[in-house]
């Protein structure tokens, strides 16, 4: 639904996006990750229609972005960074001038109104101007901007900057109600999001593609390890040589009060490794597995450690 | 089409819905009815004193004496409401970042410029069309001509459509209103002052300047004079403030 290839954006001498290449399939949500000025806002310009690229190609919907941008323009909903609002209008007169300018039909205009209100939560506040609603509200009056046309796909940049939490996991919530029917590329900072929203992500730094794929392929290829980190009230060289000791236990670290028994792939000494604990009396406060998470993931290819 | 005209919509309920229209609206109105009364009430004791003398009392004219001057006055008061109507048009999308908004909608940029440009006209119409009004009152009790009436409106709007669209070109350049407005303004006072500047000159040069000022072509207009060189000079260059300004946008895209 999504095709990016060899994407590069030059602005002077400075390149915002180097090279980018990924595929979105059809009624994913994906989420396109990066540090500050790594290039997510200008890929998705790009593939909004609003900036053009120097070089490579992109297509939304089967449509290239650069022949066919009024055909792209069309099919697809866009949130900017900045909520694009018009603060002297109403939350529906708003989304009214959008449904025109995104050429809904005269007779299907006051359903979608209807619909996007409905579908954002925006009910109670349609008649309020929008220089009047809080913060979650504007957001949401752009995510319903954004669906006014029943796109088939949705650029979102960063949907969930600056809300509460509550705001925040009702925005989630909103975007994951969207998966299937709309195919959904989100820009963030915020990894828990990517691993509660997204099926798959993108990740860029200074432009350049990390890494990208399905989340499930991508913390596969790099967990590889097994293990346990354990939180205990004594610690010191005699406990970790007991940890040591156990068969099939290949290293031993620690940090802190905090004690890493990592083991063979293939074994399970978790048991183990608790009766251990508990039999010597080391006062386990804590066990959790050690597993490789997005944030894991995300640290180590922004740092240039893991290339794909 | 359609497109173009959901912007004008948008753009007319902006207006009204800032203080903008209604400022501007009085401001004009106001300043109207304030000129129209002291014309009238001197026209009022000229038209007194030369009634004893039968040969002067043919000649007194009040579309000469009064509406001529008014119309010439009412242009420098436009030419300073102008640049207020047009500053926000382009400007305020930039800033507030709506632009992306219209620019990622299957929408082109002539129709978006056309579009404010329209709605522009049409705030412009609403304050000529409050002062018309007032003329009626001079239709009913005295018998002035309609033709040189009706010609200098038209010189009215067409010198506004013209500071219309030189402010919605500097609108394009800046995301800063003020400057959009300022800039605007300083263009339309110096092609307004070019007809007291010419004055100064003399030959070829004089002819020159003088064509190119404002004033000496809405003058035969208030006079009755329905030229098509005046028409072209004024739509000419709403022509060229509406295609530089969607030069400026288009250019966004190349860059």
């Amino acid at each position: 639904m999504i095709e990016v290839q060899d994407l590069t954006k030059r602005y002077g001498e400075t390149v915002a996006v180097r090279d980018l290449s990924f595929k979105v399939e059809s009624g994913r949500i994906w989420g396109l990750l990066g540090p500050n000025a790594a290039g997510k806002t200008t890929t998705m310009r790009i593939l909004t229609g609003y900036l053009p690229a120097t070089d490579g190609r992109a297509a939304v919907a089967g449509f290239d972005v650069f022949d066919k941008t009024d055909a792209v323009k069309k099919s697809i909903g866009y949130l900017p960074e900045n909520v694009p609002l018009y603060h002297d209008m109403t939350v529906a007169g708003y989304l009214g001038f959008v449904a025109e300018i995104k050429q809904v039909p005269k007779s299907r205009r006051k359903d979608a109104v209807a619909r996007a209100l409905r579908a954002s939560g925006l009910e109670d506040v349609k008649g309020r101007l929008i220089k009047n609603i809080s913060r979650g509200y504007k957001q949401r009056v752009g995510i319903a901007q954004a669906m006014i046309h029943d796109p088939q796909v949705l650029v979102l940049d960063e949907p969930t900057i600056g809300l509460d939490p509550a705001q925040i996991r009702e925005i989630r919530e909103l975007i994951r109600s969207l998966r299937g029917e709309h195919t959904i590329l989100l820009s963030t900072h915020i990894l828990p999001e990517v691993t509660q929203v997204c099926d798959g992500v993108v990740i860029i730094n200074e432009g350049r593609l990390m890494a990208s794929g399905s989340l499930k392929d991508l913390t596969a290829t790099i967990e590889k390890r097994d293990g346990v980190v354990l939180k205990l009230r004594r610690v010191g060289a005699e406990e970790t040589g007991l940890f040591r000791d156990l068969p099939g236990v290949r290293k031993v670290t620690v940090d802190g009060r905090e004690l890493r028994v990592e083991w063979a792939p293939g074994l399970d000494l978790r048991e183990d490794v608790a009766r251990l604990a508990l039999d010597k009396g080391l006062g386990l406060e804590e066990m959790r597995p050690v597993a490789m998470s997005i944030e894991d993931l995300y640290m180590k290819v922004v740092s240039g450690g893991l290339q794909q | 089409m359609n497109n173009m005209w959901s912007i004008v919509k948008k753009e007319i309920r902006s207006y009204f819905s800032s203080p903008v229209a209604y400022v501007v609206l009085f401001a004009f109105t106001l300043i109207f009815g304030w000129m129209f009364y002291n014309l009238i009430m001197w026209f009022n004791s000229q038209a007194m004193q030369m009634a004893q003398n039968p040969y002067y009392a043919q000649q007194i004219n009040i579309n000469q004496r009064v509406f001529s001057p008014l119309f010439g006055n009412m242009s420098l008061i436009l030419v300073f409401l102008a640049p207020l109507m047009t500053m926000r048009l382009l400007a305020e999308e930039k800033k507030s970042g709506t632009d992306e908004l219209l620019y990622t909608s299957p929408i082109t940029v002539g129709q978006i410029v056309l579009g404010k440009y329209l709605a522009a006209l049409i705030l412009l119409a609403v304050m000529l069309g409050l002062t018309a009004l007032l003329s009626v009152f001079v239709f009913a009790w005295g018998n002035p001509e309609l033709a040189p009436w009706l010609t200098g409106y038209l010189g009215l709007f067409l010198m506004g459509s013209a500071c219309i669209g030189i402010g919605l070109f500097y609108s394009s350049l800046t995301e800063n209103q003020i400057v959009a407005g300022i800039l605007t303004l300083l263009t339309l006072l110096l092609f307004f002052l070019l007809h007291w500047i010419s004055s100064l000159g003399s030959g070829a040069w004089q002819g020159v300047v003088n064509y190119l000022a404002f004033s000496t072509h809405l003058e035969d207009m208030t006079m009755g004079i329905l030229d098509t060189k005046d028409v072209v000079y004024y739509l000419s260059f709403s022509f060229f403030g509406l295609f530089l300004a969607h030069s400026v946008l288009q250019s966004r895209r190349w860059r």
